[in-house]
């Protein structure tokens, strides 16, 4: 969801691994924990990189939206509020890239791969955020929506994938909270606040299903992945879960899920809701959503514009280390 | 770009005085200095903590997975290091 779409390898059956491959499968549904230096399939590693890559890039390139509002917050509490996700947002995209990099892949090859377009983030954040209201629906939806993901995935068989989605959850329970806090304050507000909250959930509804992936009948990858432990829950039943613990919040606010279809099946205990335009989902994934230039740009820009300032730290590092070597032979 | 990859370090945290430092990531940084005040940044948002160690993650030995048995397994007989193996008698009292 933070990733979507990942590839997986070829799932294999147990009769056809290797002595190896079986005895790993056999750990993995014991519930063991996978370790970096223990021996994996190349499968699951690659797809772990692309997998864990995908989601920090998602963290990363998701401040964007947010960071759009930091200097317009309504109130000095409310940009403090918002800085601080902003800044968590960052540190979960660290602790992502140092459980990638536990795999032998460095963090400045995914960055690399991110801006060249090789790698991809969650299309969520190709979106705009045009008013204050975004704020409450991105922290409440978009938060939300990973928080359904994210919870089950401190599960996973890689240890330190695991460990990472543990710190995360840790914290994103307030990012949530805080949005939703934003939303209830415009429901409450006038008749143009709680304007602007109705068209960011229309606006943000969605985009917001369409974090979970393909529905499971077009997820090609979803088996190899689910037997490994590194995907827990199919598209469609994440999606589902989400739907169903958005709706009386939504409700709760006054507002209107953007849904002409939306009615509560009694037989199956769940909401029935409409499908996202799933033909808009892969011309976000290609690149053609609303933001997407403009949030690689950014981020190459970012990058580029920083590399003074890498270098600097570097020269420093370097000449106080070449300092400290010629004060101990002065020394001895 | 820069070309140079700045080294990771393995960040250790002591929770509260009294605690040990204990292992809570790690991250890259271009010097030790600036390892300890990444790592305030990126591992103490919420307080987490009164002390930080960065090490060099070079600087680590790690034992083989493959040796886990032979380095573990021997303890598992000797279960009379663990003071519930020893029978006192009620009438001796605490000990």
């Amino acid at each position: 969801m933070y990733a979507q779409m990942v590839k997986s390898e070829g799932m294999k059956s147990l009769e056809e691994m290797s002595p190896e491959e079986r005895a790993f499968q056999e750990r993995v549904d014991r519930g063991d924990k996978i370790e970096p230096k223990e021996w994996m399939p190349e499968g699951y590693r690659k797809t772990l990189i692309r997998q864990i890559g995908q989601h920090a890039h998602s963290e990363i390139v998701g401040q964007l939206p947010e960071g759009n509002w930091i200097t317009r917050a309504p109130t000095l509490e409310r940009k403090a509020i918002l800085l601080a996700k902003v800044q968590d947002e960052a540190g979960h995209g660290l602790y992502l890239y140092s459980a990638a990099e536990t795999l032998g892949v460095s963090r400045d090859e995914l960055m690399e791969k991110l801006h060249s377009g090789a790698m991809k983030y969650s299309s969520i954040f190709n979106y705009p955020t045009l008013t204050w209201a975004d704020m409450g629906a991105v922290g409440w939806l978009v938060d939300g929506a990973a928080i359904m993901n994210q919870v089950p995935l401190q599960r996973t068989s890689y240890g330190p994938y695991s460990r990472a989605m543990i710190r995360i959850c840790k914290e994103e329970s307030f990012h949530q909270r805080q949005g939703y806090a934003i939303m209830m304050k415009m429901a409450q507000g006038t008749p143009e606040q709680k304007e602007m909250a109705q068209d960011a959930l229309n606006r943000f509804w969605y985009p917001s299903l369409m974090m979970f992936g393909p529905s499971d009948k077009d997820s090609v990858h979803s088996a190899q992945s689910m037997a490994w432990k590194i995907k827990m829950n199919t598209n469609d039943e994440l999606r589902q879960k989400f739907v169903d613990e958005t709706v009386p919040q939504a409700e709760y606010l006054g507002l209107t899920v953007p849904d002409e279809t939306l009615t509560w099946n009694e037989a199956r205990g769940h909401y029935d809701f409409a499908e996202p335009d799933w033909s808009e989902f892969f011309e976000v994934i290609k690149g053609n959503g609303p933001c997407n230039e403009e949030r690689l740009g950014a981020r190459r820009e970012a990058w580029d514009k920083g590399a003074w300032f890498r270098d600097g730290l570097t020269a420093y590092a370097e000449k106080a280390a070449a300092r400290r070597a010629a004060s101990n032979v002065a020394a001895e | 770009m820069t070309k140079k990859e700045w080294p990771l370090w393995e960040i250790f945290i002591r929770g509260q005085h009294g605690l040990n430092h204990r292992h809570v990531g790690s991250l890259h940084a271009p010097d030790a200095e600036m390892a300890i005040r990444n790592a305030r940044d990126v591992y103490t948002r919420r307080k987490e903590g009164v002390s930080i160690w960065v090490v060099p993650s070079a600087a680590i030995t790690a034992s083989a997975p493959s040796e886990k048995g032979p380095l573990f397994d021997p303890a598992e007989s000797k279960v009379y290091r663990h003071p519930t193996f020893f029978d006192i008698p009620d009438e001796v009292g605490h000990m």
